[in-house]
């Protein structure tokens, strides 16, 4: 076929698009699958049993908050790797930011205890399966996550691969979080972030795999 | 190029917005500047340059909905281009490993490379050959002592083309090693 030709072909149908179609497609996804991640954590792991009275504590709301504005900058990496020649500098910015907090308030805590208790303030009870959790319940969204950016069209795919799989860590951490009676900042700031290191990890090694697209 | 890179940027931003017109202008200019990219990049296979200028104007047309109107045009263009050059460069390296796991060429290196072999009388090479097996000496008596082509001896000896091929290039391979340390 000649190029003339394909050009006419390409440009005799409907041409319009919608600009902010791959940010739609990323949450539309994440959105229809968080319903399955949260029967998921209801059925396999169970809500906290003290929940309304952990609803009154600001350290709920922080581990709530926590994973939740990892989720947001996640989304920001997701959709601006979702487009060629795009980058996410202001992305990445953001995670450090808000892992750089959350380390730095969990390092205060630690300060200000009796070091006796320092390693029970970051161990818990609950370390491993947390991380466990947390990559679990990651998985829908994180396969949700990679099936839509294959319709879109990542030039760097290892850096797409990792934010699709912090986008899904951070949703299904905050998913956690309404199982999790952990309430220590240094819990937080060393099983969530291990948690949803996870998926991001396993996302920087298949992205150059499975995110093909055409 | 700041002007060519305007004028293409309103155009594609026209055609986002339903202007059919617009978006014929800008794959009729798209297509200009992808030809000079892909000349410039794939000079050792200028058959490959059209197919894929059409590739990468179908895969401008499929992802149009990823560029992002603030983004510089011509990085997002070339990044869709350089995805599909590297999709073709990969896509040929897998079909020539299939068909030839090696280049003619190599086994004239080869050849070439135990030359003082073949200065010397052709009863020696015969001598050496015998202690090679039959799917290495057969291919290498055929094709470099007796001149038949490969296909011709693919027929005579009963073997595929290219394990013929591949019998050449080992079996050479093992008469040089002879050759440099003989035991």
């Amino acid at each position: 076929m000649k190029t003339e030709a394909l050009i006419d072909l390409l440009a005799r149908g409907p041409v319009a698009a919608e600009p902010r179609l791959p940010e739609r497609r990323v949450a539309t996804a994440a959105l229809l699958t968080l319903p399955v991640v949260v029967i998921a954590m209801l059925v396999i792991l169970g809500l906290r049993a003290d929940l309304v009275a952990a609803a009154g504590l600001p350290m709920f709301w922080l581990k709530l908050a926590f994973p939740l504005s990892l989720a947001a900058v996640a989304y920001q990496a997701v959709t601006r790797l979702a487009r060629p020649a795009d980058t996410a500098a202001g992305a990445w910015a953001g995670v450090a930011l808000v892992v750089g907090t959350i380390w730095v308030l969990a390092l205060g805590s630690l300060l200000a205890a009796a070091p006796a208790e320092r390693a029970t303030l970051i161990l818990g009870e609950t370390a491993w399966s947390c991380v466990l959790g947390v990559a679990g319940l990651s998985l829908p969204l994180f396969a949700a996550t990679l099936w839509t950016l294959r319709s879109l069209a990542p030039t760097r795919p290892r850096l797409a691969g990792a934010a699709a799989g912090l986008f899904s860590g951070a949703l299904a951490a905050t998913v956690y979080a309404l199982h999790c009676d952990e309430m220590t900042m240094g819990f937080l700031a060393v099983w969530y972030v291990l948690g949803m290191l996870v998926p991001t990890a396993v996302g920087a090694l298949v992205g150059p795999r499975v995110l093909r697209w055409t | 190029m700041k002007p060519i890179e305007d004028a293409l940027h309103a155009l594609l931003l026209a055609a986002l917005a339903g202007d059919n017109a617009a978006y014929s202008a800008f794959l009729t200019q798209a297509s200009g500047r992808l030809r000079a990219y892909f000349r410039r990049r794939m000079s050792a296979w200028p058959d490959d340059v059209e197919d894929l200028v059409q590739e990468t104007l179908i895969a401008l047309h499929n992802q149009r909905h990823t560029y992002r109107p603030t983004q510089p045009l011509t990085a997002w263009m070339h990044a869709i281009a350089r995805y599909k050059m590297i999709d073709s460069l990969r896509a040929r390296s897998a079909r020539e490993s299939v068909v030839a796991p090696f280049d003619v060429d190599d086994v004239d290196e080869t050849l070439s490379a135990i030359e003082p072999l073949a200065g010397q009388a052709r009863r020696d090479v015969g001598r050496l050959l015998d202690g090679l097996p039959d799917r290495f000496r057969l291919p290498i008596q055929h094709v470099k002592l007796e001149g038949m082509s490969i296909a011709e001896t693919a027929v005579h000896t009963g073997m595929s083309e290219s394990a013929v091929k591949i019998g050449i290039h080992r079996g050479l391979k093992v008469l040089a090693e002879r050759v440099r340390k003989p035991s």
